[in-house]
């Protein structure tokens, strides 16, 4: 089993960056090559969303994102923030999307989770075993090498 | 891939060709940009994503944004996308039910302005 770990400030700018080690350690995984579109979005939509989180809070904290294989490939997306903002994790309705009352911040966090949820067959949302904080965990299968 | 906006007129139409990656770093520069196309006086905006290498849901509500700010000032507003992952992305969110999406920007920009009627 090989394991990278990235932590980075909670900064738009180095969501992209987590996304391309993402991509990269998945490839390297066995990923299927027609799932790594989606294992880049899932990855982006967690960090965005751990990003977000931690600048709702002002915690300044590191986002951590742990890739792991063996029988499969895991990544998990951790955040410092209070374990009740995960709570707004909700899949909106179409005809609430365009709804005029709907902020832009519940608007995309409602889309992020619709996309995570989409994407991503395998996906937990839980709180981390210490302090405070959620783990975003999603697993995709890899071929035999 | 750093994000690209260009504008051009295709008649009555303002048409914002997006290329790159539009994500939660490259968004507020979209969502910047469509602003100042309605406050310009842009009222028939189509938003080209033919060019579009990644889309995540800062992005999809940035065009949310745009799609209520033209609504509220008796506009129209409608994407040109092909890409079958892109498209996905739509269908996932349920915002194919909200954004009109067309095939090209020949399509897009001969319908009639009246087709994508205001809800104000």
């Amino acid at each position: 089993m090989a394991t990278v770990r990235l932590s980075f400030s909670p900064a738009p700018v180095h969501v992209r960056t987590a996304r391309l080690v993402g991509v990269a350690v998945a490839r390297r995984a066995g990923v299927a090559e027609e799932l790594l579109d989606e294992v880049r979005l899932a990855i982006g939509e967690a960090c965005t969303r751990a990003v977000a989180l931690h600048n709702q809070y002002r915690i300044p904290d590191l986002v951590m994102v742990e890739m792991s294989d063996s029988d499969s490939y895991m990544v998990r997306v951790i955040d410092r923030a209070p374990i009740e903002a995960s709570i707004g994790l909700t899949k909106l309705p179409p005809d609430e999307l365009a709804d005029e009352s709907l902020t832009d911040e519940a608007l995309t966090t409602g889309v992020g989770f619709a996309l995570l949820a989409g994407f991503v067959d395998d996906l937990q949302v839980r709180p981390v075993d210490e302090g405070a904080g959620t783990e975003v965990r999603m697993v995709w299968p890899v071929g035999r090498r | 891939m750093e994000l690209s906006l260009t504008t051009r007129t295709v008649g009555e139409h303002t048409v914002l060709d997006v290329g790159g990656e539009v994500d939660v770093y490259t968004a507020p520069r979209l969502r910047e940009r469509l602003v100042e196309l309605v406050d310009g006086g842009s009222r028939h905006v189509v938003v080209d994503l033919a060019r579009v290498d990644f889309l995540d849901s800062t992005g999809l509500g940035v065009l949310v944004g745009a799609l209520k700010r033209l609504r509220a000032a008796s506009g129209t507003f409608g994407l040109v996308c092909a890409k079958e992952p892109l498209l996905k992305i739509f269908r996932i969110t349920a915002l194919d039910q909200v954004f009109p999406i067309y095939p090209s920007i020949e399509a897009a920009t001969s319908t009639s302005s009246g087709d994508n009627p205001p809800t104000a």
